[in-house]
């Protein structure tokens, strides 16, 4: 495997304005001859397709869900960043970068990120072209509001809902598109396998989740956009059909995965209440705006308040740590997530936590004396009413309970600037890929980049790629290749649903999923080392052989069967964990959301190694079951001052 | 707490279906209600009782619109604005019976059990839901000014999820609130504005041929509305469309 990251040449500014100029393109009467499909419809999926569909291409796009509406970028809350300087606050499409550099700890590839940022005010004209219902002020301009890791407002947002507000303008730029008849929507469909043929992505195999059917799909070029792997630590904020297969299963046929150990983790959700759990809820990371997150000083406090003999507003100002503002005065509150979120831990493995000893408190107390209760009602309101919902307890009250959980995943298939795999034919978008974000991502990142890709950077680079497609002439899905893979997913169901045959002891794939999830979180979670990753990979090994031998899959492949579906998606986090262990045991650092126990300052801050570690980590599958073979893409920062990340 | 729940239980869409009693014991009262349906599927596949209740669900937060239970009546239970995940037993009290089942509705087909297709609402987007643009070349985001109120309000009607929760209350199984969500939130933007009388009279015409009963006026819709989508987008339909069918706007 040979990485070509093919950044253009010249300055960095103007990379992506010279790389436009002289790329190949498709004319419009040979766009219509250009097959693609498109994997996912949340916002990368989504509006690679509807720009896709619009070029003239033909798009066949396909989710797992009833509707494209549903994927999960639908669940994000706080905003979407964009280098507007609307604020004149001192932002700029070089800020933006640096900001998100930063964020990323200096592991993210320079030149996207430089074209991310460069593309992200043309997504908020493009939004609210759509319709998007974007928050105002009283002068009816859009209005800002901050996010971590960050000193100025580019925070775009509609109420606590962006993600929905983009996802559905997104959808409706798709909705479009299919009544015109360039984009054709296969709705609950997987896809089970990637069809290559003489090295190139040719198709999918996809399994129609009603009936069960198989069903052969071939195209010019192939797009990812599903997402993340979140899940595979069971308890996340990730939605509970989200998962990595899809990803997992290019991998498998050779496109590399990059930097699996990056997870992000966010500093505030509703903590964990009990083991029937099955997920955990977010609150936007806009809260940090006005909330100030706080730990009893004293201990006894905190044991009084577990122990529910004292409430939080019984403890006087003078007796309650702040720790952001304690330890980050510059950023205080909102500092970037692994730093909020490790913070969080330290107070309660201290012994300060509250709740049931791993929460701390989210407080609004200051800013509805200092705004009156009706602004922020009017800012937060329906992200309150969702804690209220869930924890019947009233956050105008009593302060906000909250603990770090599982939220986005930085690491994925390895791309290059034309957002194109390791393997030709196959690109990757949003949350799929690894590109932008390095080791942390910033909140309200997510979206932009989502976006970014799927509006602004595939419909030029695919051409790139397609441009000679058009002597290929259509793919036949007739071929033994695709005959082999339908063979081989046929194969693999029959396998999982074979177990309960000769089981002596029968589970559900649920309880190996928490079980996996639980490994994950405790020894591959927010803090790492060496024995904590060795003992993950035997536990994990363990589950895996006891998944083989009792898992207990009800039903047939050939009907509605969700417990199939949970069964092959599990089938894959199993290698998948393998890999992030083996990544997280490799990068003997610390950097963004990535600690190594091992590595960290006097103070407990992250302590990267620039000179051994400064590169992304690329894998190439080897076969199950056997140690995969890693491949450097070093980091070059050319335009940016490498320094320690601080936020004192 | 322990419960005696009653499922509609349907193998698939050509399949008759009937309630099945099943009973479950020891659920806290934090538990959420697709909780405690995981809860019973465990037991259902750990004893070999049957086939697991098939649901929809995903994103477990109330906003991706995915699952819609008719529960003792009403759609997404007893909470008032809320959607079935969002629901937890504390709601409930210990020892109750409770029925649950699909959506009913004609243009709702059972897919499984509690499954059902609700690919009409996409295909009513389809028709014109949306602003016509393609990706790039639109103006600067700031360059046409949005008064806050109508941003606002546009904002009000396009927290509609999609559940499909308004049809299922409806005894019409009317899609008007659906339909008058999305026709509202765009029309109350200039950008919606140019394509508004089109938008409305295709959005309606593809209502009527999914098979959507007519709107007499009982706003059940709006009571059980998850997001709490108001009747007032209803009217502002109705005004929309005779507007575009009778009115100045109507095509030349």
């Amino acid at each position: 495997m040979k990485l070509d990251s093919k950044i253009p040449e010249g300055p960095l500014s103007e990379k992506w304005t010279n790389y436009k100029a002289a790329q190949k393109l498709v004319n419009p009467a040979n766009k219509r001859k250009l097959n693609i499909i498109v994997v996912g419809t949340g916002l990368a999926g989504a509006s690679a397709a509807a720009s896709l569909g619009a070029l003239g291409f033909n798009v066949d796009i396909f989710c797992i869900q009833d509707s494209p509406r549903r994927a999960h970028s639908i669940a994000a809350q706080g905003g979407i960043n964009a280098a507007k300087n609307y604020q004149n606050d001192g932002d700029s499409v070089e800020r933006l970068f640096r900001d998100t550099i930063k964020g990323g700890d200096y592991r993210a590839r320079e030149a996207n990120v430089y074209r991310l940022a460069e593309v992200s005010g043309s997504i908020i004209d493009q939004c609210v072209a759509q319709g998007v219902p974007f928050a105002r002020d009283y002068g009816g301009l859009l209005d800002n509001r901050s996010f971590g890791g960050a000193q100025v407002s580019r925070t775009f947002y509609a109420r606590g809902q962006t993600g929905q507000q983009l996802l559905i303008g997104a959808y409706s730029a798709l909705s479009r598109e299919i009544e015109r008849g360039s984009v054709k929507l296969h709705e609950r469909c997987e896809m089970m396998d990637l069809v290559v043929v003489e090295g190139r992505a040719r198709g999918i195999i996809v399994r129609n989740l009603v009936t069960g059917d198989l069903e052969r799909y071939a195209a010019h070029a192939v797009v990812m956009a599903t997402g993340g792997y979140g899940n595979i630590y069971y308890l996340s904020t990730n939605a509970m059909n989200s998962n990595g297969s899809a990803a997992w299963i290019c991998h498998r046929h050779g496109a590399a995965f990059a930097n699996p150990c990056y997870v992000q983790i966010h500093p505030t959700c509703i903590p964990v209440h009990g083991d029937y759990q099955s997920k955990l809820t977010l609150m936007s990371e806009s809260l940090r705006n006005d909330g100030r997150i706080w730990v009893p000083k004293k201990k006894e406090d905190a044991e009084a308040i577990r122990a529910k003999k004292l409430k939080p507003t019984d403890i006087p100002e003078e007796d309650r740590d702040y720790y952001l503002e304690r330890r980050y005065p510059a950023f205080g509150n909102l500092v970037p997530r692994d730093v909020a979120s490790r913070a969080a831990k330290e107070r309660c493995d201290a012994g300060y936590g509250v709740g049931t000893g791993l929460a701390v408190f989210l407080d609004f107390s200051d800013a509805i004396k200092r705004l009156g209760i009706d602004v922020v009602k009017a800012r937060y309101g329906n992200l309150f009413q969702m804690y209220q919902k869930i924890t019947d307890s009233n956050p105008y009250e009593t302060p906000m309970m909250i603990y770090p959980a599982i939220h986005y995943s930085m690491g994925g298939l390895w791309v290059d600037y034309e957002l194109q795999t390791t393997i030709p034919g196959l690109f990757a978008a949003g949350e799929a890929n690894f590109s932008d974000h390095g080791a942390n991502r910033l909140g309200a990142s997510a979206l932009m980049q989502g976006l970014a890709d799927g509006y602004f950077v595939l419909p030029y680079t695919m051409q790139n790629y397609l441009s000679d497609q058009i002597y290929v002439g259509k793919i036949s899905d007739q071929t033994p290749e695709f005959a082999a893979a339908e063979e081989a997913v046929r194969q693999r169901l029959a396998r999982l649903l074979d177990v309960k045959k000769n089981a002596a002891e029968k589970h559900s794939v649920d309880y190996f999923h928490k079980a996996l999830g639980r490994v994950m979180w405790e020894y591959c979670g927010m803090a790492r080392n060496i024995e904590s990753l060795t003992k993950a990979e035997e536990l994990v090994s363990d589950l895996e052989n006891k998944f083989w031998q009792e898992v207990n899959i009800p039903g047939s492949d050939n009907e509605f069967n969700p417990d199939l579906e949970k069964g092959y998606r599990l089938e894959d986090y199993f290698e998948l964990a393998h890999l992030i262990i083996a990544d997280a045991r490799h990068r003997e650092e610390s950097c963004g959301g990535h600690f190594r126990t091992e590595h960290q300052t006097d103070d407990g801050e992250t302590l990267r190694d620039d000179e051994n570690f400064m590169y992304v980590a690329a894998w190439e599958y080897q076969g199950h079951g056997k140690p995969e073979v890693m491949e450097k893409e070093p980091l070059n920062y050319e335009h940016i001052k490498i320094v320690k990340r601080n936020y004192k | 707490m322990k419960f005696t729940l009653h499922i509609w239980r349907q193998e698939n869409a050509r399949a008759k279906g009937h309630f099945e009693t099943y009973h479950v014991d020891n659920i806290s009262d934090e538990c959420s209600f697709l909780e405690m349906l995981d809860i019973l599927n465990e037991q259902l596949v750990n004893d070999n009782i049957a086939h697991p209740v098939c649901f929809d669900n995903d994103c477990r937060e109330g906003i991706c619109g995915m699952c819609g239970l008719y529960i003792n009546g009403r759609p997404h239970g007893n909470d008032d604005g809320v959607t079935t995940c969002q629901l937890h037993m504390r709601k409930f009290n210990d020892g109750d019976d409770i029925w649950i089942e699909p959506w009913r509705a004609k243009p709702f087909p059972v897919i499984r059990d509690l499954v059902v297709d609700r690919t009409a609402f996409d295909k009513i987007i389809q028709a014109g839901g949306y602003i016509s643009t393609t990706t790039g070349g639109v103006p600067d985001a700031n360059a046409i000014l949005i008064p806050k109120h109508k941003a606002d309000q546009a904002m009000d009607a396009a927290e509609c999820i999609g559940c499909g929760a308004c049809v299922a209350a409806c005894k019409n199984a009317s899609a008007m609130l659906f339909v008058s969500a999305k026709v509202s939130h765009l029309a109350l933007l200039p950008q919606g504005q140019v394509e508004a009388a089109d938008r409305v009279k295709k959005m309606v015409c593809r209502m009527d041929e999914l098979g959507f009963g007519g709107c007499t006026n009982t706003y059940a819709c709006e009571a059980e509305c998850p997001k709490q989508i108001k009747r007032q987008n209803i009217s502002r339909l109705n005004r929309q469309w005779l507007g575009a069918a009778f009115g100045r706007d109507r095509k030349k």
